[in-house]
């Protein structure tokens, strides 16, 4: 056998390999999509995944499932329909930092405040990859891109927090180092009912890495294990010891609120009586 | 998997394989390492523990644990 049973079960083998340079982290982020699909036991013809535009929104075009890639920061759009149109598909947005938080900002934002049933997954590698190492929302204040030679002035996005605050039901974040983690979250994500965000932090060696002098793959992958500190374990930890850090784990997980697609339904459903 | 950790032996596809390094840097028994070609190579499969590391972490599906059986 050439390729292990999950990729040959859910992958367009004959796509691979990717385009994704060495070392790249989305690699890592769609192998640990497949695995919580495989987990959750899901048909794969009632699973659509739908992207924009970008390194991360090639990802589909290697995914053996209904798949829809779309324009720049559309994606949710056209995912919001797919949901209206079948409520009972899994669908699944792949997005990338700038996809997800720029370009696409307010489909972010509005997908979350209603709380519709999608599952998103941000492959934030902290860059514009795709287009030659433009700086994006969630660049860290003072690093470099193309667009940025002498440091970025800008203070990033904290993605998570940001579907959090803006309505979704299910949000956390994870890192491409913490691979098993990830399968978790995005295994809860794409079994919560309403709008759920995972923001998969990916290690871009190419672009971000080289500019902002990381290091190798491996040192990048490194970095994400040192830095990253889990909420739960953060609330025991000083100022000082979390000086440099970044937080991880569940922020937000709320099985009350009604979904989207399901208060729509209840809407056709009395109109038709009346 | 169903199978037991006997049945199973790691795989590589040297085909898809970038040779980042990612899963030689993180394998817990150091039994990985670059052929000539700058790909992943088995060094000693002796030591192997066949814990999966290196597959949970391959961006390009090149390393995995597959069925011994199956070729």
């Amino acid at each position: 056998m050439k390729n292990s049973e999950l990729v040959s079960k859910y992958m367009r083998d004959s796509r691979l390999p990717h385009i994704w340079c060495p070392g790249c982290g989305h690699g890592i982020i769609m192998h640990s999509i497949i695995r919580a699909i495989e987990n959750l036991g899901l048909d794969k013809d009632k699973v659509t995944i739908v992207s924009g535009i970008g390194c991360s929104s090639r990802a589909p075009g290697y995914m053996d499932f209904n798949t829809l890639h779309t324009t720049h920061g559309r994606a949710l759009a056209f995912a919001t329909g797919i949901k209206l149109a079948k409520p009972d598909m899994k669908v699944i947005v792949i997005s990338g930092d700038g996809d997800a938080s720029a370009i696409g900002g307010n489909h972010l934002i509005h997908a979350a405040r209603r709380n519709i049933g999608i599952t998103t997954i941000v492959f934030n590698n902290n860059i514009y990859g795709m287009t030659g190492g433009q700086y994006s929302p969630t660049t860290p204040h003072g690093d470099f891109g193309t667009t940025a030679p002498y440091g970025n002035i800008d203070r990033p996005f904290d993605i998570a927090n940001l579907a959090a605050a803006a309505g979704a039901t299910y949000a956390a974040r994870t890192t491409a180092f913490h691979a098993t983690q990830m399968t978790n979250y995005i295994q809860k994500a794409i079994a919560h009912e309403g709008f759920s965000l995972v923001e998969a932090i990916s290690v871009c060696p190419t672009y971000y890495g080289r500019k902002n002098k990381k290091g190798s793959a491996v040192a990048m992958m490194n970095f994400l294990k040192e830095s990253f500190v889990d909420v739960k374990a953060a609330e025991r930890m000083t100022p000082e010891q979390l000086q440099g850090k970044f937080l991880m784990g569940e922020f937000k997980h709320n099985t009350q609120l009604p979904e989207y697609s399901a208060e729509y339904q209840k809407i056709v459903d009395r109109l038709r009586k009346e | 998997m169903s199978k037991s950790k006997e049945q199973l032996e790691i795989k590589i596809n040297k085909n898809w394989c970038k040779g980042c390094g990612i899963c030689i840097a993180f394998c817990p028994k150091k039994v990985l390492g670059f052929d000539d070609n700058g790909k992943v190579n088995m060094n000693d499969r002796e030591n192997c523990i066949k814990c999966g590391q290196c597959e949970l972490r391959c961006p390009d599906f090149a390393i995995f644990l597959g069925g011994i059986d199956n070729e």
